[in-house]
Parts: C-alpha cells; sequence; structure tokens
C-alpha cells in the first residue's frame, strides 16, 4: 500500500470503517511508516479531543419552549369521554366497567405525577435553582435532607459510573415536598425525584417519554423513583440501573 | 454573521410563506409521537445548526423551523433513525439561509468550491510541519474557533462525524453525496484542521 493510499485509508480506520481486511492492511503500512503512523496518531488526538462535550451545545431553555409553543398541543386523554363509552356500550357488565374505570383514573393519575416530574425538572433547569445543596460529596448531600423531609432519600455517588452527583434539592410533586438528588452526565442534567409510598411492592423500572424528556420510573423498599432527563432512553436506563445495584450493593 | 436573519425575511427565506402549523396538522397522536421521537435530539439538532450557521440567533430560527418541517413530513419518515434525519433537515433549512446570505452582497466569502471529487490531495501541506509534532491539548473554544474557520463542506463532514459520531454511510445520506466523496471531505477536514492546530501552537495567545 502507498502513502497516498494509507493517507485515506487512515481515517476509515481511526473511524472503524475499515473492514477486518483493509483493516490489516492499513495497519501493516503504518508498522513501517513512521509519518502515516504520526498522522494517524495526531488525527487519533484530535479525534479525542473533540469528542469533549464541551464542543456541544445545549439547546437554549427559550428554544425548547418555542419549539414546544409552535407544536400543536396534544390533547390529554380524556376521562369524561371514556366514561361515556361506558354508559353507551351497554353490553359491558357493571363489574368490568368498575374495574376499567379504576385503571383509566390510576393511570391518569400517574401520568399526571408524571407530567409534574417534568414540570419540577424544567424549572429546576429554568430558575438556576438546580440545587439547594451544591457538593459531589454523598456524605454531605445525604444529611442535609434529614429534618426537612419526612424520608430522607438515598443519595449514591455514581461518579465511578459516568453519573457525577451535584446535589439535592427540596421539591414539590403532586402537592407534596420531595427530595429531588441531582447527577450530571456531560453536559445533561438527571433530577432523580424520591417520594416514598404506601405500597411497598417492588415496581420494576419502566421508561416512559414526555414533552420530549425521557423518565424512568421504578419503586424499591417503599420508595418510588423518578429520574428524568433529556438523555436518550439508553442512558438513562443505565443510569437506573447503576443507581439500583448501587443501592443493592450498599 | 447574525442580523441578516430577522423574523420577517426568515419566514420568506425559508418556507416562501409563513404556513401556519395548526392548519396542516391537527392529529394529537400523531403530534404526540413525534414529540416523543424528536425533541430528544433537540441538544443534538441544536449543536449541529449552531456550527452549521456560527450564529446563535440564527441557530435557534433554523432548529425551530426544522422542527416545523420535521413534524410535517412526519407522516412519510420511514426511518432508519431519527438523528439522521433530522440532521438533514436541518441541513436543507440551513442551506436556503446560505442562499439567502450568499444572494446578499456581502456573502460571498461563504461559500468554497467542494473540489472534493478532485484527486489532488491538497492536505500535503501538512507535510511542511514536522510530522511527530505531537498536537497539544486545546481548550474547547480554541477548537470550536477553529472549526468555525473550515469552509463549509468540511466543516459540516468534521461535525458530523467527530461531534455528532454519525456513520459514513449516515454522513453520506445526510449530505446527499456518495461516501467516497464524504471520505474526502473528512480527509481534507482533519488535514486544515491539524494544520490550523499547529499554526495555533506557534503563536499562542
Amino acid at each position: 500500500m502507498t502513502c497516498d493510499e494509507a493517507e485515506i485509508l487512515l481515517h476509515a480506520l481511526l473511524d472503524g470503517e475499515l473492514d477486518a481486511g483493509h483493516a490489516r492492511e492499513v495497519e501493516e503500512h503504518i508498522a513501517g511508516c513512521p509519518r502515516c503512523a504520526a498522522l494517524l496518531s495526531a488525527y487519533r488526538n484530535m479525534s479525542k479531543a473533540m469528542a469533549d462535550d464541551e464542543l456541544r451545545f445545549k439547546a437554549p431553555l427559550h428554544l425548547r419552549q418555542r419549539i414546544e409553543a409552535a407544536l400543536p398541543q396534544t390533547r390529554a386523554p380524556n376521562r369524561r369521554a371514556v366514561l361515556k363509552g361506558f354508559a353507551m356500550g351497554s353490553a359491558v357488565s357493571a363489574l368490568a366497567a368498575t374495574g376499567l374505570v379504576a385503571i383509566v383514573l390510576r393511570r391518569e393519575d400517574e401520568q399526571r405525577i408524571l407530567s409534574d416530574v417534568v414540570s419540577a425538572h424544567l424549572r429546576s433547569l429554568q430558575a438556576g435553582h438546580l440545587t439547594d445543596v451544591l457538593s459531589t460529596d454523598q456524605h454531605t448531600v445525604k444529611p442535609w435532607f434529614n429534618g426537612r423531609l419526612d424520608v430522607a432519600p438515598p443519595v449514591v455517588d455514581l461518579t465511578a459510573q459516568g453519573f457525577t452527583l451535584i446535589g439535592g434539592r427540596l421539591d414539590t410533586i403532586d402537592g407534596r415536598a420531595i427530595g429531588a438528588i441531582v447527577y450530571r452526565r456531560r453536559t445533561h442534567v438527571i433530577n432523580l425525584f424520591v417520594a416514598q409510598t404506601a405500597n411497598a411492592e417492588p415496581r420494576t423500572a419502566k421508561i416512559e417519554t414526555m414533552q420530549g424528556f425521557n423518565i424512568r420510573r421504578w419503586s424499591e423498599r417503599g420508595l418510588n423513583y423518578w429520574a428524568v432527563s433529556d438523555l436518550g432512553a439508553d442512558e438513562l436506563a443505565d443510569f437506573g440501573s447503576k443507581f439500583e445495584s448501587a443501592m443493592r450493593a450498599g | 454573521m447574525s442580523g441578516g436573519w430577522n423574523a420577517s425575511s426568515r419566514t420568506s427565506a425559508i418556507t416562501g410563506k409563513t404556513m401556519p402549523v395548526n392548519a396542516v396538522e391537527n392529529d394529537p397522536d400523531k403530534t404526540q409521537r413525534f414529540r416523543d421521537a424528536a425533541l430528544p435530539y433537540l441538544d443534538d439538532v441544536y449543536t449541529l445548526a449552531r456550527y452549521l450557521l456560527r450564529d446563535a440567533t440564527d441557530a435557534d430560527d433554523a432548529v425551530q423551523e426544522c422542527y416545523l418541517r420535521a413534524l410535517r413530513h412526519f407522516d412519510s419518515y420511514r426511518g432508519p433513525a431519527m438523528k439522521p434525519w433530522l440532521f438533514s433537515i436541518l441541513r436543507n433549512v440551513c442551506h436556503a439561509e446560505f442562499a439567502r446570505r450568499a444572494s446578499a452582497p456581502t456573502a460571498a466569502a461563504e461559500d468554497v468550491p467542494d473540489d472534493s471529487s478532485d484527486a489532488a490531495p491538497l492536505w500535503h501541506e501538512a507535510q511542511e510541519s514536522p510530522e511527530t509534532q505531537l498536537l497539544r491539548r486545546r481548550d474547547a473554544t480554541v477548537i470550536r474557533r477553529l472549526i468555525d474557520a473550515l469552509a463549509e463542506p468540511f466543516r459540516e463532514t468534521i461535525v458530523l462525524r467527530e461531534i455528532q459520531n454519525m456513520s459514513y454511510r449516515e454522513i453520506a445520506e445526510i449530505v446527499d453525496a456518495p461516501v467516497g466523496t464524504v471520505m474526502s471531505r473528512l480527509a481534507r477536514a482533519r488535514a486544515m484542521l491539524r494544520e490550523a492546530w499547529m499554526a495555533e501552537e506557534e503563536q499562542p495567545k
């Protein structure tokens, strides 16, 4: 292989776009050619430097709001319409109808809480009020909640797993004071809301999407958790499972 | 760079006319599906817009227009992936803006002819610098400035590759060019960037 060929193909090598056969050829050339080897290493360094999150931009909140406002409004599921449906469908037995209504209502309740959670997340980004206690140390954040809430939310440090703890905050969801633990992944903020629940039954994690944010919710040991972020669903799921395994380990 | 794209000229430059979204679009389920699918990529789309247009206000306008257009075409969206699809729409929106700038008397310097099909490897210029020279770490502001200084086809390609992490095939689809062209633009982009990078090191500010 000539240097001219290698100079083009080393980019594909660097980008992982070469099949095994060609990759070997380029590597063989580079092994015997200090000039191409130096180029490859320079490009590799540049590539690493450009992967820096600082090079990415975060869409300003006013833009997000402008787009939200420009998109047509989505209608919330209408409970009355569902009930009317039952009234008209005489074949539906009263018992079954009751059960279904209960499910519909519970779901609507959950939707309302989810939308509360998203609003709280948005507020936290907006008002410059992301954290009440700003610390990357779990032993500072955890005691801060004591006395402020009925239940101290668990605070675990996930820095080693790629999610930096940046602090804690008091927030309100569904009319109740609730703890929010704030993490950062690259430029993305994750708010983890924790609330006590009467239902001690653990619930497995579920990812939902609302207003363009991903929400992972789960329950464990009498606590409900909602992790909200503009992170992709994969990464948020990763966050949740790392949090859960850190909890189990602790 | 800013200021040319005010609200009134924007509507005419990009859409031809103002189109009330509600008149075209009134399916709440579809809108919800669109939000769920497209809004998580807002930061990515915005980042690309900032690099393509190099202006925060223009980027705001272009991203908003991109989302409205994407919603209008959401019916015909068949995949494969949402992110590259949004990127290609954003790119069209930005090109409408380039066309408008080019017709303005001051904007001629923007368009460097893309002679990427030309086999002459211009990046040999980099040989003049000692190849063993290590690239020192540069902070993000400097790197952004160096990227911004690249001509449009190269800037676009390297941003899609390095910052947006798109594959060659995805880039080719977004910019509507063969993979070979993408490879040659990327090679030139990196060569030019490396040169600028080293020049920067010779005269530290």
